[in-house]
């Protein structure tokens, strides 16, 4: 199938011999997009990491659009859950989004088009207005709407956001989730959430992560089941009981 | 200040100032906004590896410098990646066996190592012109490199994991950014000495941090400062028969200890205005 665009099979990840990710095999279609939702710890920003190359699985296999991570990952844009950076540089908001197009525009300067594309995914994210801001004089969510725009501005045939809505306020969830619905035409969505509510409205589908992923490719449970049953550990959450089974796991 | 320019070593020296303000200009804004102070300072102590093999071997110690320079750059950013060593030990090890090597190297030539001391703490006043040349060159390389991937060191030094993902690869320009770190030691050597480098790497540029977000204007800014700094001290020096190395980074010192309080006496009123 050649509309795959993230492949993970049989993927196992270590930290110091625990493991973290136990055999972990999903893979995204291009107009997937995709929940996932677990406990603290569950492994969720791990398996992004995965995705994007940036750690390497102990065992199985990682592919992006067919290709190493390491190679396509420019493809990829990507929300990261904490940025490591400092909050007093030298830097405005808008070369920020710029550095979104940088894998791209490689060794040579930026276009007028690569300006456009950072200027459009401002728009996107309503931050027009603050564009010349320092990146340190924003407020966190202001900030997040900009690590978005920033991914959004690679063009990415897949965006990999990791709890991108937390610290952002109530209107700008919503119209985020709604942005999300329109870029779903163009590419395919990873959201890594807490928010289920959220999630159980906006995704098509949902994955349960706690160590071991669970997904079949559907929405197969409701918003209450979860609500209900999150506390307990994720197999019994989602799969106590359309899948008995699952508790030998 | 004029008729000192009759003399020929003051034109040098001003040269020197010059070319040493380029390189540390650019390149200290780097230091300061990427956090690489210590590292820097790694480089720069290991440097007089190079120094101690020049004499050694009879050659100019600056050109000496560089290669040395530039492997312990490399070591640098590269130790600490492979293996499990933490940054910071890498940097401390590296720093100090440069070190070590110098000091064996000199003990290992006959004779006794004339003007040792400036290599360690600077004499812009005996700047000879091979080495005004090869300044000139290192400023040069400097400034094409930081033309030519502006955009992507950018990029790498405000998010290096962004950077990565995004397609860059950050890493290797990591490199290349501590090998300019290495060649702009190699500009600073005759002005402030190896020990002294860190100053001028620092100073300028968190003096520029004030006044602009900029990175660009922040580099044309700490170029200004640094050459103000060298210029000063450099007169002071001669005027009071000072050492020029610790001149120049006194004043830098001076300079920016001063703003710091007048920014910090401006920004909080006393309590007693509350
Ligand atoms: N660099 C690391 N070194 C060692 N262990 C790590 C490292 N990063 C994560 N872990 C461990 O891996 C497990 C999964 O972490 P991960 O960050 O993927 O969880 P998460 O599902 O994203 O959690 P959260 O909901 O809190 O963001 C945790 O138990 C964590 O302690
Ligand atoms: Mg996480």
């Amino acid at each position: 199938m050649n509309d795959e665009v993230i492949n993970l099979r049989n993927v196992w990840v270590h930290y110091d011999s625990m493991p973290v990710l136990e055999d972990v095999s999903i893979t995204v279609y291009q107009h997937d997009f995709l929940g996932i939702i677990g406990p603290n710890g569950g492994g969720k920003s791990t398996l992004l990491r995965v995705m994007l190359g940036l750690v390497k699985p102990s065992r199985g296999e990682v592919r992006v659009l067919g290709g190493d991570p390491e190679h396509n990952r420019r493809y990829i844009g990507y929300v990261p859950q904490y940025s490591l950076f400092d909050i007093n540089f030298p830097i405005n908001v808008r070369d920020v989004v710029l550095t979104g197009r940088a894998g791209h525009a490689l060794f040579r300067r930026y276009t007028d088009q690569d300006k456009e594309l950072a200027y459009n995914a401002l728009k996107m994210v309503d931050m027009l207005p603050f564009e010349n801001r320092q990146i340190g004089e924003l407020s966190g969510g202001q900030r997040q709407r900009v690590f978005i725009a920033r991914a959004l501005a690679a063009g990415p045939k897949v965006l990999l956001l990791d709890e991108p809505a937390a610290g952002i306020d109530a209107r700008m969830q919503t119209e985020f989730y709604e942005l999300l619905e329109k870029l779903k035409e163009k590419m395919a969505i990873v959201i890594v959430s807490h928010d289920i509510t959220a999630i159980s409205i906006y995704v098509d589908t949902i994955a349960c992560l706690n160590r071991k992923l669970f997904y079949h490719g559907s929405k197969e449970i409701t918003p209450e089941d979860l609500m209900a049953t999150y506390q307990c550990p994720v197999e019994l959450i989602a799969h106590g009981v359309p899948h008995r089974v699952l508790r030998e796991h | 200040m004029i008729e000192i320019l009759q003399y020929g070593f003051m034109v040098n020296a001003l040269a020197a100032a010059s070319l040493a303000a380029i390189a540390c200009g650019i390149i200290g804004v780097y230091v300061v906004v990427k956090r690489i102070v210590f590292i820097s300072g790694g480089i720069s102590h290991a440097s007089f590896g190079g120094i101690g093999l020049g004499y050694f071997l009879g050659i100019d110690p600056v050109l000496c410098v560089i290669p040395f320079s530039i492997a312990s750059a490399l070591s640098i950013g590269e130790v600490s990646r492979r293996t499990k060593v933490s940054e910071d030990s890498a940097i401390g090890i590296i720093w100090t066996m440069g070190m070590a090597i110098g000091i064996m190297f000199i003990s290992l030539t006959p004779g006794y190592a004339p003007d040792l001391f400036s290599y360690l703490f600077g004499n812009i006043l005996t700047v000879p012109r091979s080495d005004l040349l090869i300044m000139l060159l290192l400023d040069i390389a400097i400034i094409t490199v930081v033309y030519l991937l502006y955009k992507e060191f950018l990029a790498i030094t405000f998010d290096e994991e962004f950077a990565t993902v995004i397609g860059i690869p950050a890493h290797k320009l990591y490199l290349v950014l501590l090998c300019l770190i290495a060649l702009t030691v190699v500009v600073l050597i005759r002005v402030v000495g190896v020990i002294l480098v860190i100053a001028l790497l620092t100073i300028p540029a968190a003096v520029s941090r004030r006044f602009t977000d900029d990175l660009r204007k922040m580099m044309v800014l700490s170029i200004f400062f640094a050459a103000l700094f060298s210029i000063t001290g450099l007169y002071m020096s001669y005027a009071l028969d000072l050492p020029s190395g610790s001149t120049i980074v006194l004043v830098s010192g001076i300079v920016f200890s001063l703003l710091e309080l007048f920014r910090h006496v401006r920004r909080n009123p006393p309590l007693s205005a509350v």
